[in-house]
């Protein structure tokens, strides 16, 4: 909204944003820093879709649902498919963080300073106008279909790959070394 | 909307997921933690390509195809820490020291499986499981 474009007279758009990107930065850090495996998986459920309402509020609708649809239905799934079949534990585990977690602080502590220092002076004066919708799906469905479609069919291919990988991978090649060669 | 709310909310989302992908040691919880600074960089790509009104949508794209990716990413993660988990019994990224120089097959900590089991909780039928597979190792 760049109709007031005052530090102090925030829009509404600006509020809501300010407090959902507090849950998310909140979920994040519990995600990070939760002793208890399942639980971090769930808090990674509650900063993902923050985000697919901050994707909302900056008007990419399209995103924001296919956010939803593939992080928070697909990826988060895996997640904790991974973490049944790895045996994790259901109770606080005090062994999920290492020893070096005072030089992890200290890193991200020095990155977040840097960037946010960075990102601030270099943006001060932007100003993103909402008033208009920028990535209905109308809008990028045309784009896709109509300029990014070679990407596009080779990230199919690369999914194919993947998938192809993940079966070869995880076969069972136990029993005899025949079957598992073949 | 001020174009700083959303840049500086990426960059505090990566920060903390850099934390994550440093202090955790199981590896399913440095893929999530991986997850949290790609998201960063996708709220990065849709708010640049709100703020410059890019006609093409590159940056919505691009977040389009990142999320695709990370789908296929964690597939192949995922298979590859159950793979790890099935002939060693560990999901700790800091027991997998086969590779190290001078370890010599992950024997350079003081108490390799016994640790691995109290870490992993209840791994030791796969452990005994994996044992006849492990010896070419």
């Amino acid at each position: 909204m760049s109709g007031g474009n005052g530090y102090l007279s925030p829009s509404g758009q600006e509020i809501v944003f300010v407090l959902t990107g507090l849950v998310i930065l909140g979920a994040a850090v519990l995600c990070v820093t939760s002793r208890q495996l399942v639980h971090a998986a769930l808090w990674l459920v509650v900063a993902l879709g923050g985000l697919a309402v901050q994707y909302l509020l900056l008007t990419a609708e399209f995103v924001a649902w296919v956010q939803v649809l593939i992080y928070l239905g697909s990826v988060v799934v895996l997640l904790l498919f991974g973490l049944m079949l790895t045996k994790a534990p259901i109770g606080p585990s005090p062994e999920a963080d290492g020893r070096n977690r005072p030089v992890a602080l200290v890193v991200s502590l020095a990155s977040a300073a840097t960037l946010v220092t960075l990102v601030v002076d270099a943006f001060r004066t932007a100003w993103i106008d909402l008033e208009t919708p920028h990535g209905t799906s109308d809008q990028i469905g045309d784009s896709l279909f109509r300029v990014w479609v070679l990407p596009f069919e080779a990230l199919s291919v690369l999914l194919l790959a993947a998938l192809v990988g993940a079966i070869v991978l995880s076969r069972r090649r136990g029993n005899a070394q025949g079957n598992g060669g073949s | 909307m001020h174009l700083v709310y959303p840049a500086v909310l990426s960059a505090l989302l990566f920060s903390v997921g850099v934390y994550g992908v440093l202090a955790r040691r199981n590896a399913i919880l440095l893929l999530m933690s991986v997850e949290l600074m790609l998201a960063a960089v996708s709220l990065n790509l849709v708010a640049f390509d709100v703020w410059l009104r890019d006609s093409v949508h590159s940056g919505q794209v691009f977040t389009l195809f990142l999320i695709a990716l990370s789908a296929a990413e964690i597939g192949i993660g995922l298979a590859i820490v159950l793979l790890v988990y099935r002939d060693r019994g560990v999901s700790a990224v800091d027991r997998l020291t086969g590779l190290r120089e001078g370890g010599g097959g992950g024997g350079d900590d003081q108490d390799p499986i016994e640790d691995d089991r109290s870490v992993t909780g209840t791994a030791t039928e796969a452990a005994t499981e994996a044992a006849p597979k492990s010896a070419p190792n």
